[in-house]
This record gives C-alpha cells, sequence and structure tokens, in this order.
C-alpha cells in the first residue's frame, strides 16, 4: 500500500498536568473519509488540532504526506499549506468581505496574483453555492452561509487534506443540512476528510472509518456499519446509546 | 462676588493666542506617543524577555508616576548632568517646550502602548488559527488580520487617553510654556479674578475635547463598517 497521507505514531499531548492524548496512533490513506466522535473532553479537537499544528505534540511523532512536524517553522508552514481546515465557530474575518476572506492566503502564501486568486474564489463560491453573497462582510450572511465560506476558503489553498472540528455545532438546525450537502459532495468528489461530528447519519453515509475517543485514547475504530450495528466496546455502546436514543 | 462678563471677554482673545501652542503640545506629542506606544508595545509583544522586560520598567516607571513630577524632574533635573547638557538633546531639553514635549509623549507613550496592548490580546483568538491554518506567517496575521481589528477596538480607550492628554497640555505652563493655560495664569495674577478666567478656559478645553470625541465618533464608526447589517 502507498504511504499513509497522515500517520500519528504515539502521540500524546498535555495541557499542565492533564493529559488530552494518551498514546494515539493513526494511519490515513489519500481519499479516505474519517469521522471522530466521542463524548466532550475525549480529546478529537485535539487530535486533529495537532495534525496541523495549532497544537504541539509532547511525545511521539507525526508525519503529513512525509514530512515530520517538528519544531521547525519551514516543516509547519509546509505542512499548513497542505491542511485546510474548518471550524465549529467559522472564524471567517470579520473586517473583509467573503471575497477577500477567500483571496487572502492564495495571494500571501501561494503568492497568486489578484485575478488569479479571485478566479479561484469565485470557483470555490459557486461550488458552495454562494457566490452572489461574494461582496459581503460574513456578519451579514446567515450560519449556515458562513460555514460554506469557509469550506470555500479552505478550498481555496487546494489542500490535500481537510479537517473538519464539529462543523455544524454552532449552526440553527435548519442550516446543519446546507453544510453537510457540501461536506458530503467534497467527499464524494474524493477529498481527505477527517470530520469531527456528532452528525451520525453524516457518518454512516459518508466515513470510511469511525473513530471513536474517550480520555483521550482512540477507544474504537471501525467501519460505520461495524461501528453502529455491532460496537465492542461498552464505552462505545453507552455512548451510542446516549446519542442515539432520541 | 461679582462676575465681569466685560473682562471675560478682554481675555478670551488673550487666552486664545495660546491654543497654537496647545495643539503643538498635543499633537507633537501625540503622535510621537504613539509611535513610542508602538515601538513598546513590539516590544512587549516578543517572546524575547530583554526586550519586552525594559518596555515593560519602562510602563511601570511612566505609569506609576505623576505627569507633573515627571515635567519637573526633565525640566529642572535632567540640566544638572554635564553629559546631558554636552549631549545631541540638550538643544531640545533647554527650551520649557521641549522639556514638556519629551515629558508628555513619555508619559502617553506609555499608556497607549498598554491601549493597543489589550487591543491586540482582546482579538478573537480563534481568527488568528484560522490564519495559521491557512499558512499565514506570524507577521502576515499581524498585519492582516490582528491589526485592523485591534484598531477598532482601541479606539475609545485610544481617544479617552487623547482627552486626558489634551489636558495635560495645561500642565507645561509650570515650566513657563505659555500655552492657553500658562496665558490665563498671566491674567489672573494681573486681575485677580480667577473665577472669570479659568471658568471660560475651561469651556475652551470642553469644546476642544466635544470636537476630539466626534472625530473619534466618526473614525470609529469608519473602522466598524463591516460590523453593521
Amino acid at each position: 500500500m502507498t504511504q499513509p497521507l497522515i500517520q500519528m505514531q504515539n502521540v500524546d499531548k498535555f495541557f499542565g498536568s492533564f493529559q488530552a492524548l494518551k498514546n494515539i496512533n493513526l494511519e490515513v490513506h489519500k481519499g479516505e473519509r474519517i469521522v471522530v466522535c466521542g463524548p466532550s473532553g475525549s480529546g478529537k479537537s485535539t487530535m486533529i488540532r495537532c495534525i496541523n499544528r495549532l497544537e504541539k505534540h509532547n511525545n511521539g511523532k507525526i508525519f503529513i504526506a512525509g514530512r515530520e512536524l517538528t519544531d521547525s517553522e519551514k516543516d509547519i508552514d509546509a505542512v499548513r499549506r497542505e491542511v485546510g481546515m474548518v471550524f465549529q465557530s467559522f472564524n471567517l474575518f470579520p473586517h473583509m468581505t467573503v471575497l477577500r476572506n477567500l483571496m487572502l492566503a492564495p495571494q500571501l502564501v501561494r503568492k497568486n496574483n489578484k485575478s488569479k486568486a479571485k478566479e479561484t474564489a469565485m470557483k470555490y463560491l459557486e461550488r458552495v453555492k454562494i457566490p452572489d453573497q461574494a461582496n459581503k462582510y460574513p456578519s451579514q450572511l446567515s450560519g449556515g452561509q458562513q460555514q460554506r465560506v469557509a469550506i470555500a476558503r479552505a478550498l481555496c489553498m487546494s489542500p490535500e487534506i481537510l479537517l473538519f472540528d464539529e462543523p455544524t455545532s454552532a449552526l440553527d438546525p435548519e442550516m446543519i443540512n446546507e453544510v453537510l450537502e457540501v461536506m458530503e459532495d467534497l467527499a464524494n468528489e474524493g477529498m481527505t476528510m477527517i470530520c469531527v461530528t456528532h452528525e451520525m447519519g453524516f457518518a454512516r453515509s459518508v466515513a470510511d472509518r469511525v473513530i471513536f475517543m474517550d480520555l483521550g485514547e482512540i477507544v474504537e475504530e471501525a467501519s460505520p456499519q461495524e461501528f453502529f450495528e455491532n460496537p465492542k466496546n461498552e464505552r462505545t455502546k453507552l455512548f451510542l446509546s446516549q446519542i442515539l436514543s432520541h | 462676588m461679582s462676575f465681569d462678563i466685560s473682562l471675560i471677554l478682554d481675555s478670551l482673545p488673550k487666552m486664545l493666542s495660546g491654543i497654537g501652542l496647545t495643539f503643538q503640545l498635543l499633537i507633537l506629542s501625540g503622535v510621537l506617543g504613539l509611535f513610542l506606544a508602538f515601538v513598546l508595545l513590539l516590544m512587549r509583544l516578543t517572546e524575547k524577555w530583554y526586550f519586552s522586560f525594559p518596555a515593560q520598567i519602562f510602563i511601570y516607571v511612566f505609569r506609576g508616576t505623576p505627569i507633573l513630577v515627571q515635567i519637573f524632574i526633565i525640566y529642572y533635573g535632567l540640566p544638572q548632568f554635564e553629559a546631558i547638557r554636552e549631549s545631541i538633546f540638550w538643544p531640545i531639553l533647554r527650551e520649557p517646550f521641549g522639556c514638556a514635549i519629551v515629558a508628555l509623549t513619555l508619559n502617553t507613550g506609555a499608556y497607549v502602548s498598554e491601549i493597543l496592548r489589550g487591543a491586540v490580546l482582546a482579538v478573537d483568538r480563534g481568527l488568528l488559527e484560522a490564519g495559521s491554518a491557512l499558512g499565514l506567517s506570524r507577521n502576515q496575521r499581524f498585519i492582516y488580520i490582528t491589526s485592523p481589528l485591534a484598531i477598532r477596538l482601541g479606539i475609545p480607550p485610544y481617544s479617552n487617553d487623547v482627552i486626558s492628554l489634551l489636558k495635560s497640555t495645561a500642565l507645561a505652563s509650570t515650566i513657563t510654556v505659555f500655552d492657553m493655560m500658562g496665558i490665563a495664569r498671566t491674567i489672573v495674577a494681573e486681575t485677580y479674578a480667577p473665577y472669570e478666567i479659568f471658568i471660560s478656559l475651561a469651556i475652551i478645553y470642553m469644546i476642544f475635547t466635544f470636537f476630539i470625541q466626534k472625530g473619534f465618533g466618526y473614525f470609529e464608526n469608519f473602522m466598524s463598517r463591516h460590523v453593521k447589517k
């Protein structure tokens, strides 16, 4: 098999004396779609935030496309160029229009000229179905629209991998679907994605693998069918019974 | 007690002739102080102790002592040193006006750098993480994300500091600078009419404060245009 795009080997992460990640081992190959779930405080977000170095891991090794994440700024920058991220709270730059939000990184980081950056931006705005909002400020959009802009912003850097950190948790219920649809489209086009989410329907229909975390550990890792029909670990069963019972 | 209106009308033009000096004090020390504040801010934001520690000491000293004391130390104290009298700064420190500018600049610089630091720290961390995740370098994040947002957050406390600087300029009169306050004090010494003179002077300062407030209000609206629906 080819080299994995993401490799985490025996990764530990501490916040002070609290251990947020315990001996995490994970491999993700190109085109794989991974859903990570688990109770709050289980380390899901911390794990994916280690992948683009928003958190610095304390022990173990992380390789992204064969490049090890170290303290070297050069390695970190190289990894961040290939890994896009979508946040729970959108984190659009409030002082820039939608278009400027999308053009900023391609211009500054990829050194694209303005017309190229604009072209790319409009292409991805079409793709998330809101080209008509290009000249508005984020505060003028609904939550669902803002999150779609955030996805488009990440796509403008043409990343190898997209990380989603609870992308629908801050949305009103009626807006969740429009965001999930965009994510499903991406998944169907072969984007490598790791998605922290509680949307079990999304996990069922899109994921190649579901990872269950609790207390900083990966407790169970299985295909969606296996995971939902026949969970092995007691903690997984308890979690599923809690979130699927209503 | 009588309240002599004609005396006010007589002395208003005299006091207003000091307006130029008051404004020079305000604008020169305001601009230089802002520049100093920015340097102090950058020193404090680096994680190198040999930059941030001296900045912290400077800020502590100038916020921790009365501005009048600072003015007196600079005007009466510094010329005692031979080295100062022979330095390139002597042409500035020899003049009361220069001393006032130096004191006001150092003082306002210390305060404003703390305002700027508060504004920088108040910028939503999530936005900087989004910048990092997009591959922006530390400097790019500072220029394109932190600065524009921090400027907006800093306007209200900064306008407060400019107003307080306007009033501090009156202290320059204690070292023989003839700004509006200096002229007013001379008139009072001649006429023994402190109420009339100082009350009309107070009104003049209030009018200026009004315009400063208005100006910053417009600036704040302009910088907040993205927040509007």
